[in-house]
């Protein structure tokens, strides 16, 4: 069993966990995800770490409830444990594999949309824990559904910006980026985690500035370890399973249209049965039954 | 009842139209009096041919016997010297190529019915509540037995009878590998039949831990290191699933079989109750010829679908077992032999819309015997679909290999052991068998390579005293 520590409402639909998962902790890396499941007939959800404490042995993820599952999840409480949690799975950032000098060479940006904060932290940490300082751009929709902000402080210089302008600098991460740059920032290393759009954005972007750009893959997923062929993405003209040989890939051999629609997937499906899991029995959909 | 002793007692199975419609056994299996009348076939040779055919040697004739005298209990026992999983082979193993094959009475006639007179056996032994037990003295050396599938579960079975400390690591959150992902319930009841094998090998003192996926939670390395086991078993099976690389496999609405079969078999997506969504489609092609395919049609068309098979060569060379095969052409599978998928069609938004074929013609034998398939020119032609089931087997997860000094692989990225030798691999205190060293075959083979294993991992441990 594994239990939750720590149950926070961030914002919005998103909420923060902090769960005992020693093995876990013990053996992960930044990049790295983990399959939780909160009901043993249910999906395996997967979520990328947001934190790890080794000695401590707990992990922090943080979720977004967007279909039955998650907000199940959402309904657990301090105290309560999960039956299931597996990991850490996929490959570290590849940050992790560099040498020192080669880390030092690099002007790292983090770009991270909304819930992207949460996986982005724990390499900002990871390079602040190997004495370097990276530039972390947090982009969020509005002002009331900004998280993490002080916590990324610690770890990186950080700016924050809203689409509506209402926190921060004014507009989308790729307008933040470009400015950045006019005003004498300089990088050329990019890691950009967030919405499928956003990632795909921020790459088209990059890319005319030569800026080498890695993104974290989040396509569906069922078993994680590489049985299922669920989570494959076009790399560069070529089929990659993102658990097993992402998530993180050069963003500008991703091809995004086909992610985004493969994502959809089971909209109508997932949406029917979170309609079941809000209201029960009353809601039919003029379907079976 | 007059017997034909030249046929095999019928066995009782859902009508066709009933169980197209529900996800229950198909199979209803023997009650005592058609096992007797069926045991009373066998003609307990001298020279048993059918034991020959078993890949874990059971003592057929010797449990046949026993039930011919209605000593059911007696039965078993001689099973469970041999096989850990009665209740599972009885059920899927492919008897007409193993020991039904090598059986005298299917010279003229019909061969015994073994697989159901053993899954009689193992059934009637759980309703009655007999259990495998342990005999041996307890010995002080740890063994980590890597998956739970029906490699894993029988060399753990077969090592915890020895005395051995047992402990599988399972990736997955239930135990039972394929046997709990694979193989659907209208083939393999989940609770009646792989839960209670499990229990069984639970029963004998083996521990199993779920979530731990080892090269990832855990190293192989740190088994022996932290966790002070003194040999490893790798069975960690089959692992990604291939696909054809052609146009059109990435839109919406194509799948592989393994995670088709997983959303419905682990996660029970086929119940209205789970929340796990799975493609109900209205029109299903499943490419391949194998086990799998046929478990993945005939879930396809449980779930409400007409499917099609789409396989490239014809019935004769089709591999999976005989009664699946038939049993999904009763149930209302289309077959479409020699045809090979060239593309996938989709609509303007991405989802599947067909899948182009073109027709096949069987040439000269290639390297496995079996006459190579070649297109037809020009024969192209187009089946309506909504859901393409991509079966066409797995090449090995590199999770262990990958993570592990010294076990080497070969081209294909199986590891590389010695079969028999009981699985050696290249690094000490290592075996592997099943899927992960053969690439996907069955599951009585897997229980073979952990059989062995549990063996040769007994002399390698003894020999370190």
């Amino acid at each position: 069993m594994y239990e939750i520590l720590k149950m926070k409402h961030l914002c919005a639909n998103n909420y923060e966990m902090r769960v005992k998962a020693p093995r876990i902790a013990s053996s992960c890396l930044p990049g790295q995800f983990l399959i939780v499941i909160p009901d043993p007939e249910g999906e395996r959800i997967p979520l990328t770490i947001a934190d790890y404490d080794r000695e401590a042995g707990t992990v922090d993820i943080v979720f977004q409830t967007i279909g039955a599952s998650t907000y199940r999840m959402a309904e657990f409480k301090e105290g309560d444990s999960f039956s299931d949690i597996a990991g850490p799975l996929g490959r570290p950032s590849e940050l992790t594999e560099m040498s020192e000098e080669e880390l030092k060479s690099k002007k790292i940006v983090f770009i991270a949309g909304g819930v992207g904060a949460a996986p982005v932290y724990p390499q900002a940490k990871w390079l602040k824990e190997h004495g370097i300082t990276s530039d972390v751009i947090m982009g969020f929709r509005t002002k009331d559904i900004i998280f993490w902000e002080d916590r990324m402080q610690e770890v990186a210089n950080v700016h924050v910006t809203t689409d509506d302008g209402s926190y921060g600098r004014n507009g989308m991460v790729t307008k933040c980026l470009e400015d950045l740059i006019s005003e004498g920032h300089e990088y050329d290393y990019c890691v950009v985690i967030g919405p499928m759009i956003m990632m795909k954005f921020a790459c088209l972007l990059t890319q005319k500035l030569g800026i080498k750009t890695i993104v974290s893959m989040n396509p569906i997923m069922v078993d994680g370890t590489g049985m299922c062929g669920a989570c494959r993405v076009t790399v560069g003209g070529e089929v990659k399973f993102a658990c097993v040989d992402g998530p993180e890939f050069d963003g500008s051999l991703i091809d995004f249209d086909e992610a985004m629609r493969r994502q959809t997937l089971y909209k109508t499906e997932e949406g029917r049965k979170l309609l079941e899991f809000q209201e029960g029995d009353t809601h039919t959909c003029g379907g079976r039954k | 009842m007059a017997q034909d002793m030249m046929k095999k007692v019928p066995v009782r199975e859902q009508a066709p139209e009933v169980r197209a419609h529900n996800f229950e056994e198909v199979c209803l299996g023997y009650n005592e009096a058609e096992a007797v009348a069926e045991a009373e076939r066998c003609l307990n040779c001298k020279n048993p041919m059918c034991v020959k055919g078993c890949p874990v040697s059971i003592n057929i004739p010797g449990f046949i016997q026993e039930i011919k005298a209605g000593n059911y209990k007696g039965a078993y026992d001689v099973i469970n010297q041999s096989s850990s999983l009665p209740a599972v082979c009885g059920r899927v193993c492919p008897q007409e190529t193993q020991c039904e094959g090598k059986c005298v009475r299917g010279v003229k006639g019909e061969a015994v019915s073994i697989g159901k007179l053993e899954r009689f056996t193992a059934d009637w032994a759980a309703e009655n509540g007999i259990k495998p037990t342990v005999t041996a003295e307890p010995k002080d050396k740890k063994v980590a037995v890597i998956g739970s599938g029906p490699a894993g579960l029988t060399c753990a079975g077969d090592l915890a009878k020895k005395g051995y400390s047992v402990t599988i690591f399972e990736a997955l959150h239930k135990a039972g590998g394929v046997l709990a992902y694979g193989i659907p319930e209208f083939r393999l009841p989940k609770d009646k039949v792989v839960r209670h094998e499990i229990e069984n090998v639970k029963g004998l003192g083996v521990n199993i831990e779920t979530d731990v996926i080892i090269g990832k939670t855990l190293k192989l390395d740190d088994l022996f290191k932290k966790e002070g086991f003194s040999a490893v078993f790798v069975g960690s099976g089959a692992g990604l699933p291939k696909f054809m690389h052609i146009p059109g496999e990435q839109l919406n609405g194509v799948f592989s079989a393994n995670e088709y079969l997983t959303r419905s078999n682990l996660m029970k997506a086929f119940s209205e109750d789970s929340p796990t969504p799975v493609m109900r489609g209205k029109k299903t092609v499943v490419v391949g010829g194998g086990n799998v395919a046929m478990d993945a049609a005939r879930t396809a068309l449980r779930l409400g679908s007409e499917v099609h098979i789409v396989y490239r060569r014809s019935m004769e060379e089709l591999p999976a077992r005989r009664e699946e095969v038939i049993h999904a052409e009763h149930e209302g599978i289309i077959f479409n032999l020699l045809t090979n998928p060239v593309e996938i069609l989709g609509d303007e938004k991405g989802w599947v819309k067909g899948v182009r074929c073109i027709r096949m013609e069987l040439g000269e034998p290639d390297q496995s015997g079996r006459r190579r398939p070649v297109e037809v020119q020009g024969s192209e032609f187009d089946i309506e679909a909504d859901t393409v089931i991509m079966s066409l087997g797995t090449s090995p997860n590199p999770l262990i290999a990958s993570t592990t000094e010294g076990i080497e692989t070969d081209r294909k990225g199986c590891i590389v052991a010695d079969e028999e030798k009981g699985g050696v691999t290249t690094k000490e205190g290592v075996f592997a068998g099943g899927d992960a060293v053969t690439g996907a075959a069955t599951v009585i083979l897997a229980m073979g390579a952990g059989k062995s294993a549990a063996a040769a991992i007994d002399e390698y441990l003894s020999g370190k005293d």
